[in-house]
């Protein structure tokens, strides 16, 4: 098409003051004169707070000292964290046993790296995942070939925030998927027991779930039986978590045109194959970005356990900033906090935009 | 190959493929199809052809049961719909349906929107699947882009697809709901040439359609509807020279 016909049109270039840097910071910075007064303004504001910000931070901060060398400082004493980096990321986990924890928490890592590429989605990937988790269990309780037993009760840091929000976040969504398939049946019971399930978890709050399921739920269970703390708390996440997700599938079942059903129905696949084949693939797709919102607002919220006396990252780091030597730092404390949980929650929303690009198909 | 599978059926037993008995419908209290009779009978073709909201893509949209009657019989190849569901897949299993707007899949390929009927209904081994899938998007002239996602076809591509799609399931009946209504006009003449090539090979067809030109042409028969029921049925020939009632007078000279 670029020959004979179409050659004749003079192709123009775009004019010069609408491309390049001067002609963006003239559109978009120097437009009007009030749009000049603010980008003034917000220039000179950040001249005013960042020097003294990264003054603070990284000229007079002390990265690895004592904690009394700290005292003589105006800086940041980031010395806090190497200081206290083991008890912060694995709590009262025995001491000699670390590497147990430290390795299931690189395999799960590694794993969930390795399961980034759709073309690697297949059965094998499957049973991983299954050995995986046999192996990551095994490391952490302990109990056979020689590794001494660690309760549950001593898992605490960054491998029972993992743990927590993994478990939370993988058995969450597939429940949820399922009470958003629950709540559109058009059998009356499992909708009714749907919709009442899900009202009923969005309409209290997480730290109520979680209370209950520590202090109210025991004392239903017949005497000498007692679950696992831990496991208590991770039903509470995943029932909490499912509710929402619920919801955003559903959204999503609902955005699916009447006519693919329509299609799969006219060729005699039956509901499973219509919703596993068709359906779900589709709307499970539309409803990315808010599920992943969820799955991180799931991450974060895991931080609650707090209330329930079981150590997750946050609260060790609330521990170490207990101690003596170290109260007054907590600002350092919480920034290096913030950025731990900033990685985690930023790697998973940039994966959601992969996925959604890698799951588009057409147009 | 299909014609003579077909011809044999036909001697066979003179039962015809389709048998609508006295068959009503109502949305709410609205009465949409009263009192249908109508048989079609092994390779027949007909056209459906009316006023818009006459009911006519509702009447084909309950020979799949992808609409309810509440009263009647509809009996597709021995099978009566009911609410049994395993009927009615087995008759959907049966009967093709191509749409006005494709409803392909459009997260899966062109050639996986063929072979997932085949492979998940009709438990066929996917290779052979595959193979037969690409036989017919050679019939409907497509092959080429197999691997290609429906959004990436142009109409008159994905609704030739969509037939494709229907036939590797080896119907008994298509049905065909307006298939060229969506398309952009110079798209409309290779749907018709693939409907009028299935045609000539026997197999049995209902369409619906305004194609006047496609009806005159290929139809045994021509139904008119208006306002729920089967207002006139004749030979196309007879249909258009010699229209009975007037309310198909009135139809056929607003539209010809």
């Amino acid at each position: 098409m670029s020959t004979a016909t179409k050659a004749k049109r003079e192709r123009l270039k775009p004019p010069i003051t609408n491309v390049g840097v001067i002609g963006w910071l003239k559109t978009n910075l120097f437009n009007t004169w009030y749009n000049s007064l603010l980008t003034v303004l917000i220039l000179a504001m950040l001249g005013w707070l960042i020097p003294p910000l990264i003054r603070w931070a990284f000229i007079d901060s002390l990265w690895n000292s004592s904690a009394q060398a700290c005292r003589d400082i105006d800086g940041a004493c980031w010395s806090i964290i190497p200081h206290n980096i083991k008890f912060i990321f694995l709590g009262f986990f025995p001491s000699g046993q670390e590497w147990r924890p430290i390795l299931a928490m690189i395999l799960l890592l590694g794993l969930v790296i390795y399961s980034k590429d759709l073309s690697r989605w297949k059965k094998s990937l499957a049973w991983m995942w299954l050995v995986n988790i046999i192996v990551m269990g095994t490391l952490m309780y302990g109990g056979i070939f020689g590794l001494p037993v660690v309760e549950t009760s001593q898992w605490s840091g960054l491998p029972l925030t993992l743990t927590l929000s993994f478990f939370g976040m993988v058995v969450a969504y597939p429940f949820g998927v399922l009470l958003a398939l629950g709540r559109r049946s058009k059998m009356p019971a499992i909708k009714t027991m749907s919709v009442v399930y899900i009202e009923m978890i969005r309409g209290v709050p997480l730290i109520s779930l979680l209370f209950m399921s520590s202090v109210m739920f025991p004392l239903f269970l017949p005497e000498g039986v007692t679950i696992d703390k831990v496991l208590r708390a991770l039903v509470a996440i995943i029932l909490f978590t499912a509710a929402y997700i619920a919801e955003v599938v559903r959204g999503g079942l609902q955005a699916m045109p009447r006519g693919q059903y329509e299609a799969a129905d006219s060729l005699g696949l039956n509901y499973n194959q219509t919703m596993r084949l068709i359906i779900l693939p589709q709307a499970l797709k539309i409803v990315i970005p808010p599920t992943v919102g969820i799955l991180l607002s799931a991450f974060k919220d895991t931080s609650l356990v707090v209330i329930i006396a079981l150590y997750d990252v946050l609260k060790t780091t609330m521990v170490t900033l207990s101690n003596p030597n170290w109260t007054g730092y907590s600002t350092e404390a919480y920034i290096f906090l913030a950025i731990l949980y900033f990685i985690f929650c930023y790697a998973m929303s940039s994966y959601s935009r992969k996925l959604e690009k890698d799951l588009h198909t057409g147009h | 190959m299909t014609n003579s599978q077909k011809n044999t059926q036909t001697q066979g037993a003179e039962k015809p493929v389709i048998e609508i008995i006295e068959m009503h419908k109502w949305y709410g209290d609205f009465h949409v199809l009263s009192g249908i009779n109508l048989k079609v009978q092994s390779q027949e073709k007909i056209v459906i052809c009316g006023p818009s909201g006459s009911g006519k893509s509702t009447l084909i949209r309950c020979i799949n049961r992808l609409e309810e009657h509440q009263r009647g019989q509809i009996i597709v190849n021995g099978t009566e719909l009911s609410n049994d569901i395993k009927n009615i897949e087995k008759v959907r299993a049966e009967v093709g349906m191509v749409f006005q707007h494709f409803n392909l899949f459009p997260h899966l390929t062109i050639l996986d929107n063929l072979t997932l009927g085949p492979i998940w209904v009709r438990k066929t081994p996917k290779k052979e699947a595959e193979e037969a899938a690409m036989m017919y998007l050679e019939k409907v002239q497509i092959a080429e882009q197999a691997k290609k996602f429906p959004g990436q076809l142009s109409g008159g591509q994905q609704q030739r697809v969509a037939i494709a799609r229907s036939l590797c399931m080896n119907p008994e009946v298509m049905l065909f709901d307006e298939p060229t209504s969506a398309l952009d006009p110079e798209m409309i003449k290779e749907v018709l040439d693939v409907m009028i090539e299935l045609a000539e090979e026997g197999m049995t067809m209902i369409v619906v359609t305004h194609e006047m030109g496609f009806a005159k042409s290929v139809a045994d028969r021509v139904l008119f509807m208006d306002d729920g029921e089967i207002v006139e049925q004749n030979s196309p020939n007879a249909f258009f020279d010699n229209p009975q009632h007037e309310r198909t007078k009135l139809f056929l000279s607003q539209i010809l």
